[in-house]
């Protein structure tokens, strides 16, 4: 990077996490001129006073297609901008739109470039992705646990069953039925409601 | 994915849409089972912009998609982005949009009114004097959201307002909008009126923060707004396969054209994984009964969105060149012969009226004399775009 001057960056992104974690890889790896725009509203108007080199935006905004307008000549867009397509490299295209982000760049921005930053931008939004994952996960697996607990305290009540018993019946009931535990719970709970 | 089905099996197809009212025929194609009779196994996959549609169904990651009909000419053109040839064997609708304006501007342009509200040339004259009044005063042009650069949105405003006198590139601002914020951009007032499709309109009036100006049936008798859009080797690979699902769509159009059907229609479109809106809104928008404005005032046409019925799922080649022609009018695209027949060739009544077994329209029984019906201009003939698009005096040609 030392050699050639930083190109400016504007990630286009909803979700302030994300762009952070992006801005970040790219800040890491040399690209110092990184601007987050989170406010859809004037998104172009927002985006010529920046002036970028290269935007990067995720596909789950609806803005994208105001981004569009950009490719049109006309008055209002000074530097024309393109979509990031090679038609000879399908395979980073695709790459880039299972991770979920698109890149649009100013005419004549050299591809070796942009390519590099396109790589960043996948591994980090497929890493954020992960963690968001491994977030629900957790969630998840928290939740089932009250679920199962609750569950656990009726049977023990209701049919004067040791906490380890009342467990047992739960799991030999949940691999009979060939369900999850957290959803027998799930019933318990329901039909000791309904029959309350 | 390409393979085509075997005896007994089905093939899955992945088909991304917007969640607007003419995603109808697809997604009741689906949801009434009418797909899975052809041997189709369709996933829908939800889309947030035209860009992603497009773009996934370019890489192959759909194989099919609700589409806007001018994205897929100017795919095939490769205008502002991949050249990905398109073909649109079936047309989804025929209008269907709306221009609606803000309770201000509307009091603007009913005071600068001469003649009939519903007459376009009139308001779009009452726009020009409003537009005049403004640049006098020093104001900031009036803004219009559309929703894409290559929308029938775009060209149906355009041809509106250029009819009246006014320039929609230098007079006023032009600006693309995703249909889910045009709502609260005009009640916010970053726009002061916006051309899209259903139901955001009706949504724009019941908050009581627009007055639908136009149906555009008032500005094209027969505009072709979305098609369902396959890649052209994915058509040539899989002809069975496309042909069962043009049926499929053919027969969940007639459902829909069917009013006894209208409220199961509206329920099966209003599901929280299709539009996710009040079924009484799409009822209105199916049934061409709408609410015009804040104060109760409805309005009805049996033009204002036409899926299958009077031909409309028919693709129609003159309505893609009338849609080329206004590429060319605005600058998006120059003007040429092959072009032009690229454009006619991405709507392919051919592969319609194989699959359907349906017998094309006779020349004597069109609707319209040139298939379109604009309400102003010479009539419309794709043999001579150059001629009859210098007959418009504002044009960016």
């Amino acid at each position: 990077m030392a050699a050639e001057s930083s190109p400016k960056i504007a990630i286009v992104d909803e979700n302030p996490i994300r762009a952070a974690i992006l801005e970040e890889g790219l800040r890491e790896a040399g690209f110092t001129l990184v601007e987050r725009v989170g406010e859809m509203n004037n998104l172009l108007a927002r985006i010529y006073q920046i002036d970028p080199d290269v935007i990067l935006i995720d596909l789950e905004n609806p803005s994208r297609d105001v981004l569009e307008q950009m490719f049109q000549v006309s008055r209002a867009v000074r530097r024309p901008i393109a979509m990031f397509v090679d038609q000879s490299d399908t395979a980073s295209i695709q790459a880039s739109v299972d991770a979920g982000v698109s890149a649009y760049i100013v005419d004549g921005f050299r591809k070796e470039r942009i390519k590099s930053i396109i790589d960043l931008c996948i591994s980090r939004f497929n890493a954020f992705a992960k963690l968001q994952d491994e977030l629900e996960r957790t969630k998840n697996a928290l939740e089932e646990r009250k679920v199962i607990d609750r569950a656990k305290g009726i049977l023990m009540k209701l049919k004067g069953l040791s906490e380890d018993d009342a467990y047992v019946l739960m799991r030999s009931t949940a691999m009979r039925e060939k369900k999850k535990i957290a959803d027998i719970a799930q019933s318990i709970i329901t039909a000791s409601e309904l029959l309350k | 994915m390409t393979d085509q089905s075997k005896p007994g099996s089905l093939m899955p197809l992945r088909i991304g849409f917007i969640p607007l009212a003419d995603a109808a025929a697809l997604l009741i194609a689906v949801d009434k089972g009418f797909a899975r009779d052809e041997g189709l196994d369709v996933t829908l996959q939800r889309e947030v912009s035209w860009s992603n549609v497009r773009d996934k169904l370019n890489l192959g990651l759909f194989d099919a998609a609700h589409l806007l009909a001018p994205v897929a000419i100017a795919s095939s053109l490769g205008l502002g982005h991949v050249k990905v040839p398109i073909v649109a064997p079936f047309k989804l609708g025929l209008n269907g949009n709306a221009i609606t304006i803000s309770p201000v501007l509307h009091a603007a342009i009913m005071a600068e009114l001469d003649g009939d509200p519903l007459d376009p040339l009139a308001t779009a004259q009452a726009l020009l004097r409003v537009v005049a009044a403004r640049k006098r005063k020093g104001l900031e042009p009036l803004v219009f959201g559309m929703t894409f650069p290559f929308s029938t949105h775009n060209y149906q405003l355009r041809f509106w307002m250029a009819a009246g006198g006014v320039d929609p590139d230098e007079d006023v601002r032009l600006v693309v909008l995703p249909p889910p914020y045009m709502v609260e951009s005009l009640a916010s007032g970053h726009v002061d009126a916006f051309c899209v499709g259903a139901p955001w309109n009706s949504v724009a009036v019941d908050l009581g923060v627009g007055h639908i100006l136009h149906f555009v049936s008032d500005i094209l008798a027969r505009a072709a707004e979305k098609i369902l859009a396959v890649r052209q080797p994915w058509a040539e690979k899989n002809p069975q396969a496309l042909a069962g699902l043009i049926r499929a769509h053919d027969r969940a159009a007639e459902f829909i054209e069917a009013v006894d059907n209208r409220t199961e229609v509206a329920a099966i479109l209003g599901k929280a994984e299709h539009l996710g809106v009040d079924a009484e809104v799409i009822r209105r928008t199916l049934d061409g009964r709408l609410k015009v404005s804040p104060d109760g005032k409805v309005r009805e046409s049996s033009r204002y969105l036409l899926i299958g019925r009077e031909g409309a799922a028919r693709p129609d080649p003159v309505q893609a060149a009338w849609l080329y022609a206004q590429m060319v009018r605005w600058g998006q695209a120059p003007l040429s012969d092959h072009s032009l027949s690229v454009a006619m060739g991405v709507f392919r009544p051919d592969l319609y009226d194989s699959a359907t077994g349906k017998a094309a329209p006779s020349a004597g029984k069109v609707e319209v004399a040139d298939g379109v019906g604009a309400f102003a201009g010479p009539s419309f003939d794709p043999a001579a775009v150059s001629k009859h698009l210098d007959s418009f005096p504002i044009r960016r040609r």
